[in-house]
């Protein structure tokens, strides 16, 4: 006991004080902004490894973005990535960054499924699958529950079973041997239910979008309540995102 | 026609072989030559896969000599026409049953007198689209004493998904079979089908994302020596670096997941506190917790400096003297070595017949480590002694993550303390030209073991063909043999204690 209690003692505070307000320092990649400044658009564009980047208007979609850097390592004068780590949005519109915008990216309050605030609002448990997962996002939602993020202190927490879920968050391009098992899953799940995608590869299938492994058409049958951004997500992200749909912004 | 008299050719990790050079055995000499290789326990498979040929099939075999540091390749070939069948090596060497059955799902070569000859991952592009991953062939035993028990592919908590089998008598597990191929993404076939180096270096980062660093590493080497690129000193150790904390943060985490298993909240919580400083700390150096962007082709975006070298001294003391801590009271826990000791134990031999590798095969005693016997970034010159413990049980499992934790602190405290971190580092390359109709061959110890990448080129320099070879291929057998003769309930506990792999099998 006695050494149990110098044990706390040695490790302290670990925990964050204020989810809401934490901070990331670079280099972490969050939200992009793009200058005007002009550059060759084609060879910008062209760079990227998921063709994230478009020409017309210029922009970069974060649902794609794998958050590897290159575009701002060969053009750091077209584009930079600040370390705002708030990129979790309900409508996935948002999620692309425009030429010249500064804008921070938010959850559409009014887009939101009304029962979701008042019967979620206080308690949100979640059924996670992996379906095709790299295990980064996975670690990382794994990590919102850990000492540090503490995500249950907002009573936000993963369940076993999806009969105990208030919906189901996806990590992974969401592959063809997991497909059914996904809308098994999510069947399962009682209403009023949320579908959350976590990570770049379950938004776009990111890297792996062209692959023939897959079977996206699940995201055809379903409202997407939440698009996460990250490869993968840092747990602050996540964790924000989640507290944007399911509480009063008023009551913060 | 294939010469019997000739000799396997001996290579290096990192090695470049013209394709020419491999040998080709007829398939009887092969089998004998191979049997002979693995008949010593210092040799064991690498890699064992095959690749359309113009004229049917081309098998290379690659086993590694941890006293020699040597590769040796051998291969054979089988005609597109006539009866796609060969004589399995399996019954002779276990450690080959899941190559075969590899190159069995993909191309429908029949391994007869293979014991479990079916699919591995039901990969998009198997050759027997009528197998379907539902309809997997488990062993059964027919008897009305036992009963069976199946979980997954979709599991109690945020975990990947695989099935697990158990036929039990009782609370007793007789045998458990583990299938997987959930998380099968199709990631050597996209590393043909993208064209440029940085996809295919996201793609690398992307195998398994608790080893994004071990396994770009894997990748990053191949590249160069594919492409002659040389990389300068002070990179390399930056990424042994890289790779060494990997290793520290993940080991530290799967302490505490052990913890969780066994009631033992304080532990459970801090261990999980401490590598949030670790993580973090790979944050602070390239943008990414896990190190994904960390590693590139012929240079990087993140020079380690001498400022990222004060504050990695200061991350380590400060973890370093929570761990120990932490560490010897969960060692000395009784409560904890109830549940840990003599729970789950596999031998040498066992480790030895599967082919086992990393911290399943050191566990149990059996000394393999790719950083000693086939040194590759800065471990030629800054070796690390691998660790061996006798036991091979959940224990033995922990404390070998408790020592190798320790020892990998050492070992960058040395590099810290002795090497200046001001040169200036090149940046990574675009675009490489890689020599045509090759082999090559690259091999980094990752936290869980033996990573192992191969590729093939076209004569245009093309990538045609690329192997990936996670350590989890060999040590998913450990878990199943650590479960006989176990009660159920032990099965968590044993799972964590390996951590083993699913997308980095599943591929």
């Amino acid at each position: 006991m006695k050494n149990e209690l110098k044990i706390l003692l040695h490790n302290g505070k670990q925990y964050i004080p204020d989810l809401r307000t934490a901070a990331i320092r670079p280099p972490f990649r969050g939200r992009p902004v793009i200058t005007s400044e002009p550059v060759d658009i084609e060879a910008f564009a062209g760079i990227c490894p998921v063709n994230a980047i478009s020409t017309s208007p210029v922009s970069i979609d974060l649902g794609k973005c794998t958050f590897c850097g290159e575009c701002a390592f060969r053009f750091p004068g077209k584009i930079h990535f600040t370390s705002d780590h708030r990129l979790a949005t309900n409508v996935r519109e948002r999620l692309i960054v425009k030429e010249g915008e500064n804008i921070p990216i938010a959850v559409d309050q009014s887009a939101i499924d009304k029962r979701i605030k008042s019967v979620l609002g206080k308690s949100l448990k979640l059924r996670q699958v992996s379906a095709g997962g790299d295990n980064s996002a996975e670690f990382e939602l794994n990590a919102c529950g850990n000492a540090n993020f503490d995500m249950g202190r907002h009573g936000i927490e993963f369940v076993a079973s999806p009969r105990h879920a208030d919906g189901v968050v996806v990590t992974g391009p969401i592959s063809e041997n997991m497909a059914e098992a996904l809308e098994v899953t999510f069947k399962a799940v009682p209403e009023p239910k949320v579908f959350i995608l976590c990570g770049v590869d379950a938004i776009s299938g990111g890297i792996f979008a062209e692959s023939e492994a897959l079977n996206r058409k699940i995201l055809n049958k379903v409202r997407i309540d939440l698009y996460i951004p990250g490869n993968p997500p840092h747990p602050l992200t996540i964790i924000n995102g989640l507290l944007d749909l399911i509480s009063n912004p008023e009551a913060k | 026609m294939p010469d019997n008299s000739i000799e396997p050719y001996i290579t290096k990790n990192n090695g470049t072989v013209r394709l020419d050079s491999i040998p080709v055995f007829n398939y009887p000499v092969f089998c004998e030559r191979v049997l002979e290789l693995l008949g010593k326990e210092e040799n064991h498979c690498v890699s064992y896969f095959a690749f359309p040929d113009q004229a049917g099939l081309w098998f290379i075999i690659a086993i590694a000599d941890d006293n020699s540091g040597e590769i040796a390749l051998l291969s054979h070939r089988m005609p597109a026409s006539g009866t796609q069948q060969l004589e399995s090596l399996t019954p002779r060497v276990t450690a080959l049953h899941i190559f075969e059955r590899e190159i069995y799902e993909n191309y429908a070569v029949v391994f007869s007198g293979h014991p479990w000859l079916k699919p591995v991952r039901y990969a998009h592009n198997r050759a027997d689209k009528h197998q379907v991953i539902n309809n997997f062939p488990f062993y059964q035993i027919d008897s009305h004493e036992l009963h069976e028990v199946g979980v997954g592919p979709v599991h109690a908590g945020i975990i990947e998904p695989g099935h697990f089998r158990f036929i039990c008598n009782g609370e007793n597990v007789l045998h458990l079979e583990i299938q997987l191929g959930w998380q099968h993404r199709g990631i050597e076939d996209l590393m043909l089908r993208k064209r440029s180096l940085l996809q295919r270096t996201i793609l690398s980062e992307s195998i398994a994302g608790d080893t994004a660093v071990g396994h770009s590493l894997a990748f990053a080497g191949l590249m160069e020596s594919l492409s002659g690129t040389s990389v300068s000193h002070q990179l390399q150790l930056e990424r042994a670096l890289a790779l060494e904390l990997e290793r520290i943060a993940i080991h530290v985490a799967d302490i505490g997941a052990l913890c969780t298993d066994v009631a033992f909240g304080l532990g459970a919580g801090i261990f999980g506190i401490l590598r949030t400083g670790i993580i973090n700390f790979t944050q602070s150096w390239c943008g990414n917790r896990l190190g994904k962007g960390m590693i590139r082709v012929g240079g990087t975006n993140f020079p380690f400096n001498n400022d990222l070298k004060e504050k990695l001294l200061e991350v380590l003391s400060s973890f370093e003297s929570q761990f120990v801590e932490l560490a010897h009271h969960t060692y000395k826990l009784p409560s904890v070595e109830n549940r840990f000791d003599d729970i789950g134990a596999v031998t040498k031999e066992q480790m030895l017949r599967i082919g086992a590798v990393g911290m399943t095969a050191r566990m149990a005693n059996l000394k393999r480590d790719v950083r000693w016997s086939h040194p590759f970034a800065a471990f030629g010159e800054y070796p690390i002694e691998p660790i061996v413990l006798p036991k091979g049980d959940v224990f033995s499992r922990f404390l070998l993550r408790r020592k190798e934790i320790k020892k990998s602190i050492g070992w960058i405290r040395n590099i810290l303390d002795t090497v200046d971190f001001g040169e200036p580092v090149n940046t990574p390359v675009a675009d490489l030209k890689l020599q045509p109709e090759s082999f090559a061959i690259s091999l980094t110890e990752g936290w869980r073991g033996e990573i192992s990448h191969c590729a093939v080129t076209d004569a245009d320099g093309n990538l045609r063909f690329y192997k990936i070879k996670d350590p989890s291929m060999h040590n998913w057998k450990a878990l199943e043999l650590s479960l006989r003769n176990l009660e159920i309930s032990d099965f968590p506990i044993n799972n964590k204690s390996y951590n083993l792999s699913y997308c980095g099998f599943d591929l």
